[in-house]
């Protein structure tokens, strides 16, 4: 029986079928390589679907249209790369303030500024977690795969819905404009999880009340709650304060209801872990390089693992100490200047050794090379 | 401090529609300056859409960053106040999310026109059904009486202390050029006209623009020497001329003076519209 | 409220009011928690039907002479006059 539902798909266009399973309905972007086909198959994917599809001015424009589409009701979603990520995280900052779910897919490339954008790089790891001014806690998720990617992107906008809050997809070059063979999941394969609606009436209900789960309900506009966000610090009304205990109600809520709640958030792919002297931590692209090497250095004799992080943010601290417990050694093959290594430096035990494999010339690492560096540090 | 308090008055009165609209909860009188231009507009805004009958959940109010931006809080419709100069771009999404609801928009010359720019440009463009409402006074009011992109030249402001040796824009004409399909000027002191307009530009399938020239006798009109709250809405009061008296004056006649009722209209396709044919010649399962 | 300027004598009208006030003038009620003294309506009234009191807020000095203009109400800022009329 031949299986209609695989086909060969670009990475980007992925991401499109991913957020189209969620739910996504409404896509406002802006062209930027190498993410634009992201906005190409929504323009012809989303007429089909009743959805709306439309590409706004700038990006600071795009994520403010996605953040009034998701704050109306509908799941909305833009894509961008590097530069583009930039001009969008005040109003990212806004979303996270006012609470309102929306995914960010993020096609990395070379950086800063213009950089190379036709090269990969993952140069926005850290940038995913701390873009915006001020205090807040992110998520960020990563594929390395093309199937991955449709897997990750219905995970996004869970954990968007779930936890009213933005939720960035870090892809790169690589993934982004890769083809691979994939298998569409078919209807009832993956939970899709909604907002909550409120349960009281409007004349009793706080848009944004602390619930046992710090997460608010959300009611869609024209639904009888006439809700108000804004911008500023605000109290479970909604309405601006200048009041310290109000002001760190709000902010404690921002952290709680997602650092309380990893169990939820966290994913990591384990390899050969249970008797490993070394590790490589890995996430996005560079992780398929990584399951290589680890193949190859495992035929040879030697104890090597891997983790592969699926949730970058909140950074897995309790899990990571768990499964490198016993690894002496630790690589960070990453495609930037040293980003996640500095969490992993964080959260392990200080007689760990920490190595940082970098690459940061627009290519990607290959399993040789990541060898040749478990060579050196063995 | 009050809360929302109906009238004294036992009887139903008309002028009491207007705290039908105020948000419950919410803290009156409002933060704005005793005698704000602001205010008269949140006055005529909700007569316009009580007398245009729509429910409040049909209605949306969008805003940015400034005095101006803080009017949809008071109101008990949705509210959404978003960052400096971005509230067309919020308000494009809720209304192409949501195209049966009425979407308005409630800015300031600085939030619309300077950081908005290019926001405001592509939003007449479009011509997507939203009420802008513009409410100039010419000056940054919320962060203590900067010049904007509206502030006349050789005027007076904190960042133009010696003189504005900048040339001012006029919105209205900027809307007209960029696409907008309905274009009106009112002032703070033609109430009136005020609330007519703003029931035709939001009844108006397309883009509307309201250019409202209001007082920030706080800030303009103390660097200006323009006077108080009243000195200032008997100024605009002078300086308005009709579209009709217009077209009789010369230009050395027009010098200084406003235009204001319904300066442009025409009957452009509406974007929403347009997107929705996309969707029904090609939308799967029909 | 607080204590009134002198009134002006009641023959002195500036305007001949076209409605009937036989069951007496219209009301016209001023919130004094919400009224911040912004002078607009004392001073655009066309009859001068309010005059300040002391902490500048309206005063109804002359409320028979009201024609039922709404320029006071239609104006204020903060919703502090409501009439019962229009």
């Amino acid at each position: 029986m031949v299986d209609t539902q695989r086909t060969l798909l670009l990475g980007n266009l992925a991401c499109v079928q991913g957020a189209i399973y969620a739910g996504m309905r409404f896509y406002a972007g802006y062209p930027i390589t190498p993410s634009t086909e992201v906005a190409e198959g929504c323009a012809r994917e989303l007429p089909k679907i009743g959805g709306r599809f439309i590409q706004m001015e700038d990006e600071i424009a795009s994520i403010a249209a996605v953040v009034g589409a998701s704050v109306s009701g509908l799941k909305a979603m833009t894509a961008t790369s590097g530069p583009g990520f930039s001009l969008m995280q005040e109003n990212l900052g806004y979303a996270y303030i006012t609470e309102t779910p929306c995914v960010v897919v993020n096609v990395q490339r070379g950086g800063p500024s213009t950089g190379l954008p036709t090269k990969v790089s993952q140069s926005d790891t850290m940038q995913a977690r701390w873009g915006t001014h001020g205090d807040y806690t992110a998520i960020a998720v990563a594929p390395s795969t093309v199937g991955d990617t449709v897997t990750e992107t219905i995970r996004a906008f869970n954990l968007s819905e779930r936890f009213r809050t933005p939720v960035v997809v870090l892809m790169d070059e690589v993934i982004g404009h890769q083809r691979e063979l994939v298998s569409l999941p078919k209807p009832g394969e993956h939970q899709v999880i909604n907002r909550v609606q409120p349960a009281v009436p409007p004349e009793d209900f706080e848009p944004f009340g602390l619930t046992a789960n710090y997460v608010s309900p959300m009611a869609a506009y024209g639904s009888g709650y006439r809700n108000v966000a804004t911008g500023l610090t605000h109290d479970t009304m909604g309405f601006a304060t200048n009041r310290p205990d109000e002001i760190k109600v709000k902010l404690d809520k921002l952290r709680t209801k997602i650092m309380d709640y990893q169990s939820e958030i966290t994913k990591l792919r384990v390899e050969m872990m249970d008797d490993a002297a070394i590790a490589f931590v890995c996430y996005g692209s560079v992780s398929r390089a990584a399951l290589l090497a680890v193949a190859l250095a495992r035929r040879a004799g030697v104890k090597v693992g891997l983790v592969q992080l699926y949730t970058i943010w909140p950074f897995p601290d309790n899990k990571l100490r768990d499964y490198c417990g016993q690894a002496k050694r630790i690589i960070v093959p990453e495609l930037n200047m040293g980003q996640l290594v500095h969490e992993v430096a964080r959260v392990m035990p200080p007689d760990t050794e920490i190595h940082s494999l970098q690459r940061y010339d627009g290519e990607i690492l290959t399993p040789m090379q990541l060898l040749e560096k478990l060579e050196e540090v063995m | 401090m009050a809360t929302v308090e109906k009238s004294q008055d036992t009887d139903k009165q008309k002028s009491d529609v207007i705290l039908n609209y105020l948000r419950p909860k919410k803290i009156f009188p409002s933060v704005w300056c005793a005698g704000c231009g602001n205010g008269v507009v949140m006055s005529a805004l909700i007569r316009a859409i009580d007398r245009l009958g729509y429910s409040k959940d049909e209605v949306a109010l969008v805003s940015g960053i400034g005095c101006t931006s803080r009017l949809p809080i008071y109101l008990d419709f949705s509210a959404l106040h978003t960052t400096h100069g971005r509230a067309l771009a919020f308000a494009t999404g809720v209304k192409f999310a949501q195209p049966h609801m009425k979407v308005i928009v409630i800015t300031g010359d600085g939030d619309c026109l300077a950081i908005g720019g290019n926001h405001f440009i592509h939003a007449c463009r479009r011509n997507m059904d939203i009420t802008a409402i513009l409410i100039n006074n010419h000056i940054y009011g919320m962060t203590g009486g900067q010049g904007s992109p509206t502030t006349p030249s050789a005027a007076f402001s904190t960042t133009t202390p010696y003189g504005n040796v900048e040339k001012h824009f006029e919105p209205c004409d900027l809307a007209q050029a960029a696409g907008a399909s309905f274009v009106a000027r009112t002032t703070a002191y033609h109430t009136p006209q005020m609330e007519k307009t703003i029931m035709a530009a939001i009844e108006h399938r397309g883009f509307s623009l309201v250019e409202v020239i209001s007082n920030c006798h706080t800030y303009y009109g103390r660097l200006n020497r323009l006077g108080d709250a009243v000195s200032m809405l008997r100024m605009f009061k002078e300086n308005s001329v009709t579209t009709a008296k217009a077209k009789n004056l010369s230009p050395e006649e027009m010098e200084g003076k406003y235009v204001i009722g319904t300066l442009y209209e025409d009957d452009k396709t509406e974007f929403c519209d347009e997107y929705q044919k996309v969707v029904d010649a090609h939308m799967e399962g029909k | 409220m607080t204590e009134p300027k002198a009134a002006k004598p009641a023959t002195e009208k500036k305007g001949k009011s076209k409605y009937d006030y036989s069951d007496g003038p219209p009301a016209l009620n001023i919130n004094l928690k919400w009224c911040k003294a912004c002078n607009i309506c004392i001073a655009l009234c066309p009859t001068q039907v309010f005059e300040p009191d002391s902490d500048g807020k309206p005063f109804l000095a002359r409320q028979e002479d009201c024609t039922q203009c709404t320029i006071c109400w239609t104006h204020c800022p903060d919703f502090a006059i409501t009439s019962n009329y229009k």
